[in-house]
């Protein structure tokens, strides 16, 4: 089952490898806003710098798989080969790993540059230490987006699942605080932040990066998050059939 | 013993239904084709028998269980749709991909060598002509080794000498023991392939006997003579089509017929009399079920 995982991300890298404008697409979002937002703004306060990388990096990470998961498993799905896939001797656990471990792959690519922007055109800082912590911590915080842009892409058509996706990422963003830095949102987003996927995820990668303190009643939720977003995308894929005509 | 069953299964799309209470089943070293047109339910047979769809209500199954659990597929062979094939892939590349989910996979070479498709290896899928997809295709059938292949329309967009090499490959895979399921709107495919014959229409099974029985059951021959007059009013003709002053008839008692002419002294030439081909036997059972 592991080789087989690894077969399955295998073949998505190569698909998306001969399309490179793709990869180009999804580094290019993330490094934008850097450049409109982070470096002007805050890029010469060091902790705003690094809190607010941190929080670019969730957003992307947010975004990257929304997009990547939602929209990319309902593009597949309306493929004529994804059927076909479904026949062969293997359930939904090697193709959900093999596009999890893609997905991350890409995902990593996509951040270099906002990791090089940080690094070279603000005064964020960290050590080599807490930049172990926090690549670790951005695996941890992808996989509930993950699941969730899973659960879309295998719950509706590609059409829903743009809309969807589209709809979800501004409000998560907004009311999980990752257009604020830590202690600085509205009262409201403060209270619920925490206990919204992208807040907790925001959370972890601000303790991450800086002495933001870590908090378990946000952490026990973004596990809470990650079982039920699992749940659904497996539920999902079960009783997708991909088109309803054929 | 049956390697793939389905009993009593209704299967709906929203209000379409797509099929009514069919009941199939597939003995092991079987070579069963699957006729019928397009939306007439065979696809949907297909995907329930091979774990893609869930029948609405009934029973389907595959070596002895339920086809949606991956380990009841380990024998199976399916050929995709050749125009889904993954364009960016390379050909030896999408056998590594299929090869990669079987146990005991055949040798990429040995596949490839099987199928004619050695020089394509190194080919994007996207890049191949129709008739190479579906070479692929029908190779990717096979990559695991299996007991039953669902092969749809293996030969449809094939050069004479392909489909010859295919149906060899075919039947030499039937007389080793393999079990196949084909389906197919393409007659000449399944006249040459199978030995059982399930006509599918309108969601339900109209005809399951021997290729030559579902002739044998709509028994329509096809009278062709030459008139030069005006033909009197006969009983028993289903469909006259003219060409020229050359008429085919098509009617149930042949014999009859020709009596008919000789009694009412019509002067025709060259009368042949023709059992008909597969395709009008199947035209005619839709028919009969459309009607009815």
């Amino acid at each position: 089952m592991a080789s087989l995982a690894l077969t399955h991300a295998r073949f998505q890298l190569l698909e998306t490898a001969r399309i490179p404008i793709a990869l180009f697409g999804s580094a290019f979002f993330p490094a934008a806003a850097m450049l409109a937002f982070v470096v002007p703004f805050v890029g010469s306060n060091a902790e705003y710098a690094t809190t607010a990388t941190a929080s670019m990096i969730t957003f992307s990470v947010m975004s990257t798989n929304l997009f990547q998961y939602g929209v990319g498993v309902s593009e597949d799905r309306a493929q004529p080969w994804d059927p076909y896939v479904r026949t062969l001797p293997a359930g939904a656990a090697p193709r959900f790993a093999g596009r999890i471990l893609a997905g991350l792959c890409l995902m990593f690519v996509s951040l270099i540059p906002v990791i090089l922007i940080a690094a070279f055109l603000t005064e964020a800082t960290i050590t080599a230490t807490a930049f172990l912590i926090t690549a670790a911590t951005v695996v941890g915080i992808a996989i509930p987006f993950i699941l969730m842009g899973l659960a879309i892409g295998y719950s509706m058509p590609q059409k829903a699942a743009i809309v969807v996706a589209q709809l979800l990422f501004f409000p998560l963003a907004f009311l999980g605080g990752l257009m604020t830095g830590p202690g600085m949102a509205p009262g409201i987003v403060e209270d619920i932040a925490p206990y919204l996927p992208t807040g907790g995820a925001a959370r972890l990668m601000w303790a991450a990066v800086s002495d933001f303190p870590y908090d378990f009643g946000s952490i026990a939720a973004l596990a809470g998050w990650t079982i039920a977003l699992g749940w659904v995308a497996v539920w999902a894929y079960r009783r997708d059939e991909g088109r309803r005509f054929s | 013993m049956f390697l793939a069953r389905a009993l009593e299964v209704t299967r709906r799309y929203g209000d379409k239904l797509a099929l009514d209470q069919v009941s199939f089943d597939v003995a092991a070293g079987e070579l069963v084709g699957l006729l019928g047109p397009n939306g007439a339910g065979k696809s949907t047979l297909v995907n329930l028998l091979t774990g893609i769809r869930r029948p609405t209500s009934g029973r389907v199954e595959l070596f002895g269980g339920d086809p949606r659990v991956p380990a009841h597929r380990r024998e199976l062979g399916v050929t995709p749709q050749e125009t889904g094939l993954p364009a960016s892939l390379r050909v030896g590349e999408v056998v590594d991909f299929v090869s990669a989910h079987y146990d005991n996979p055949l040798p990429r070479a040995e596949l490839l060598d099987r199928f004619g498709l050695t020089d394509l290896v190194r080919r994007q899928t996207g890049g191949l002509s129709g008739g190479e997809k579906r070479r692929v295709a029908v190779a990717l059938a096979f990559v695991g080794r299996p007991r039953m292949v669902f092969l749809d329309e293996p030969t449809t967009g094939l050069d004479v000498q392909a489909r010859r090499l295919l149906w060899d490959g075919i039947r030499a895979f039937s007389a080793e023991g393999g079990t196949v399921v084909l389906t197919s709107h393409y007659l000449e495919e399944i006249e040459a392939l199978a030995r059982r014959v399930v006509v599918i229409g309108g969601g339900r099974v109209l005809a399951d006997d021997t290729v030559g029985a579902v002739r044998g059951l709509v028994a329509v021959r096809r009278v062709s003579l030459t008139v030069r007059e005006p033909l009197p009013e006969l009983a028993g003709v289903s469909d006259i089509e003219r060409d020229g002053d050359r008429l085919h008839l098509l009617t149930g008692d042949a014999d009859q017929l020709v009596r008919d002419l000789v009694a009412y002294g019509t002067a025709f030439e060259d009368l042949e009399v023709r059992p008909t081909s597969l395709e009008e036997a199947f035209l005619a059972l839709t028919r009969e079920s459309a009607a009815a």
